[in-house]
């Protein structure tokens, strides 16, 4: 056993409760929802009934916000791994009495051969115990609607207990018989012994009469068809390179973070887990940002997974109709616009890092570079041989009108700075990406548009971006015109195509990138102490940044360093290769996690890095 | 009074007004969370395991059980030669009591996927029992049911006049 698990496992017999690392965290989920599974065994967080749902289990965020433990009673060493190929968690205590292996999965609905009257959401938990005996201690302490809500227990004969005082059906049965703790929770404890197996089922049903699957072999026999279904899924990945194992988990990320009723790419499965311990840029990331967007598909386009690719290209069209032709900065997954910001006071934070949000007050910002990741994404869907129908080209049309208009604006920037409006050069780059793209989708597939106006004023963007952005003594581009800040988004610019990797401006914009904004091989997105975006508290590094970083210096055949860059960022995942938004200074995930960003860079990387073997190996 | 020819239609169309009229009571109880009761899907669920095809079955037959209930409270207000709204009201308020505290306690024993306390879930048995009053459901059902069932005798006994 290392330290630190050593510190927290007997910390824990002792009675404490102490968060455990972000890192600890891992993602299991159904595509409508993803539960967070601590390397202790405790689930901490679940939304239902999905994403962005108010949460059932909160632990995360507060240690009385709900949580749904089984774990040995006596210390262990834990070892975690996916089931291969699939997001079923499988976890392992090595107790000095023995060995139990909790498996955890939220089963996905009509995927077994028996999908007769299946609930709407099923966490399913298997204890085994492969080796000698292990006492195993059970709580389970929902607290629905983010911790206010603390429910009571009904037993429903043979059924199963019911939660109750709150509008859904929730339930839970086991083979080992749960019995209540104090008000609000129930309990077990429980000695398995070598090849006992048993299983915890909480299934829960918004609006519907709930139905019971039932536990013993069907409870293993819809695991194992869980289990097939990612398998199944992620065997069409058609990456085949030296990272397959990182690109198969980050894509198996980002499939958990995909809504499967919607087609939208969630950011985060998480809200307010903190970038900074005890700061205050703690954001609620379950929602679809529009920035994402070109990179999410791409993805998802490259290894060959061009089903969702359509499915999220269809729900961005479909969502933005309802602010057309302006858009918002992100939207939730039924394209819901009003996302107001609300702090839960009730919450004391992840390790008292306060407020606690939901909702995102940034989704009434201008950002100016969603136009031209919105475009740019179905530029790349055309250009892998989709088509657009009639209503999406006429939108597409509507938004160029609105990008000529607005372009000329000052806005918040992809970092949605609470401060003043400023130019920023990312924004004006992908106006001019996104008037581009319009023109060569146009070329495609006539779109109606004035190409010669377009043209004009993609020209007029570039020649303000040359002449204000480029700052002559840095050698760079800088954050906004007549700045002299670095800003690692500019490192974008290179792959979406406003400039070659290896032209001169965007080597000088590299170097002091570098220079500025990059410690211990890690990329900060920009520097706090000038409040860069209004809000001047420490930051981490940024996980995405540190992979376009990576990207970019293969991009201009900067081989070994970009391979450097790229092995240094793989140590910074967590035990099972899951990422968060941020990095801190000792190597450990902060932030939302899992988050689709550093997860899509990291793909993206990885394509880069081995594009440029393939290429000197031919 | 309905002449013989038209009652036939009439009794055919105001029952299906009334029992449209009772499902969105029913159906928009369930979507605001006051209840989890779905009649349509507990009848549906009878003949298929299928989530969405009882879904829809149970409303084929639960119409055509709102039409067959039409001609019941037709020939009571026939019987009785008296119809009004607060008749039907009472009427539909009785419907409901009986289905509340007789039909559905009684339905574990009788549906064939649904689980009983006493035995608890089989593999073909998993559907949640409704309990006294289906307050299972919740605890606003029995309070939704009667609304519903009071709303579909009122219109019903509104519109047959004797």
């Amino acid at each position: 056993m290392d330290a630190p698990e050593a510190a927290l496992l007997e910390a824990r017999a002792l009675g404490t409760d102490a968060f455990p690392d972000i890192g600890d965290y891992a993602p299991i989920g159904d595509c409508r929802t993803i539960a967070l599974v601590a390397k202790n065994g405790s689930v901490e967080w679940l939304c239902l009934p999905h994403f962005s749902s108010p949460s059932v289990f909160a632990a995360a965020l507060d240690r009385g916000g709900g949580r749904f433990s089984v774990r040995p009673a006596v210390p262990a060493r834990v070892k975690r791994r996916y089931r291969p190929g699939s997001n079923v968690l499988v976890t392992t205590f090595e107790c000095d009495s023995g060995t139990l292996e909790l498996t955890d999965c939220i089963v996905l609905p009509r995927c077994g051969p028996d999908f007769e009257l299946e609930p709407q959401h099923e966490l399913l938990r298997e204890l085994h115990c492969t080796v000698g005996e292990v006492p195993v201690e059970i709580v389970f302490a929902p607290r629905p609607d983010y911790g206010r809500c603390t429910p009571a227990f009904r037993r429903r004969g043979r059924i199963a207990w019911q939660c109750t005082r709150f509008h859904a059906g929730a339930f839970i049965r086991s083979d080992i018989e749960l019995a209540p703790l104090d008000e609000g929770s129930l309990s077990a404890r429980y000695t398995l012994k070598g090849g006992d197996v048993r299983h915890i089922s909480f299934v829960y049903d918004e609006h519907e009469i709930c139905a019971f699957p039932p536990l013993g072999a069907h409870a293993r026999a819809r695991l194992e068809a869980t289990t097939a279904w990612w398998r199944k899924w992620s065997a069409r990945c058609t990456y085949a390179g030296e990272h397959r194992e990182q690109v198969l988990r980050s894509l198996l990320a980002l499939k958990l973070l995909t809504c499967c009723t919607s087609g939208a790419v969630m950011a985060a499965a998480s809200a307010s887990l903190p970038e900074w311990i005890g700061g205050d840029r703690n954001w609620d990331y379950r929602y679809c940002w529009l920035r994402d967007s070109a990179l999410v598909l791409d993805a998802f386009v490259s290894l060959g997974f061009e089903e969702e690719a359509q499915a999220f290209l269809g729900w961005l069209l479909h969502a933005t109709r309802l602010t057309w032709p302006r858009l918002q900065v992100m939207y939730d997954l039924y394209g819901e616009t009003r996302l107001k910001e609300r702090r839960l006071e009730q919450l004391s934070g992840y390790r008292g890092s306060r407020p606690v949000r939901t909702g995102n007050a940034a989704h009434s910002q201008l950002q100016l570079d969603i136009y031209g990741e919105l475009i740019l994404t179905a530029q790349r869907f055309v250009e892998a041989g989709g088509e657009l129908d009639l209503v999406e080209r006429r939108m597409l049309a509507g938004l160029a009108g609105t990008v000529c208009k607005l372009w000329r604006e000052p806005d918040q920037g992809i970092w949605e700075a609470r401060r003043e409006p400023r130019h920023h050069t990312f924004s004006k780059g992908m106006c001019c990406l996104a008037l581009q793209g319009l023109m060569n989708i146009n070329q495609r597939m006539p779109l109606g548009i004035d190409a010669d106006k377009i043209r004009g004023e993609a020209q007029a963007v570039r020649n303000e971006i040359e002449a204000k952005a480029f700052n002559p003594k840095l050698n760079a581009y800088v954050g906004y015109f007549g700045g002299d800040e670095a800003d690692a988004s500019l490192l974008l610019l290179a792959r979406h195509g406003y400039q070659p990797a290896a032209h001169p401006r965007m080597l000088g914009t590299y170097d002091f990138i570098a220079k500025e904004l990059m410690r211990n091989g890690l990329v900060y997105r920009f520097s706090t102490a000038s409040r860069y975006d209004g809000l001047g508290s420490p930051d981490n590094a940024f996980a995405a940044c540190s992979f376009w970083a990576a990207e970019y210096l293969a991009g201009i055949g900067r081989r070994d360093e970009a391979r450097a860059l790229f092995q240094r960022l793989l140590t910074c995942a967590n035990d099972l290769g899951i990422y968060a938004e941020e990095i801190d200074a000792g190597g450990h995930p902060t932030g939302n996690t899992p988050q689709g960003f550093t997860h899509v860079g990291l793909i993206s990387a990885a394509l880069a890095i081995d594009s440029l073997d393939s290429g000197r190996k031919s | 009074m309905i002449s013989a020819a038209g009652g036939v239609f009439q009794v055919m169309l105001w029952g299906f007004i009334a029992t449209a009229a009772m499902s969105a009571v029913m159906f928009g109880s369930q979507r605001l969370g006051y209840s989890r009761l779905s009649l349509p899907f507990l009848i549906g669920t009878m003949f298929t395991g299928d989530r969405s095809a009882a879904n829809v079955a149970g409303l084929v037959f639960y119409l055509m059980g709102g039409w067959l209930f039409a001609f019941i409270y037709y020939f009571i207000f026939a019987s009785i030669q008296l119809s009004s709204w607060w008749l039907g009201a009472i009427l539909g308020t009785m419907h409901a009591v009986v289905l509340l505290v007789l039909l559905l306690p009684m339905l574990p024993y009788m549906h064939p996927r649904m689980a009983t306390e006493y035995d608890g879930p089989a593999v073909r048995r998993r559907l949640e029992p409704p309990g006294f009053l289906a307050l299972h459901y919740g605890y606003r059902t029995p309070l939704a049911t009667v609304l519903a069932h009071a709303l579909y005798g009122a219109i019903l006994g509104a519109r047959f006049a004797f």
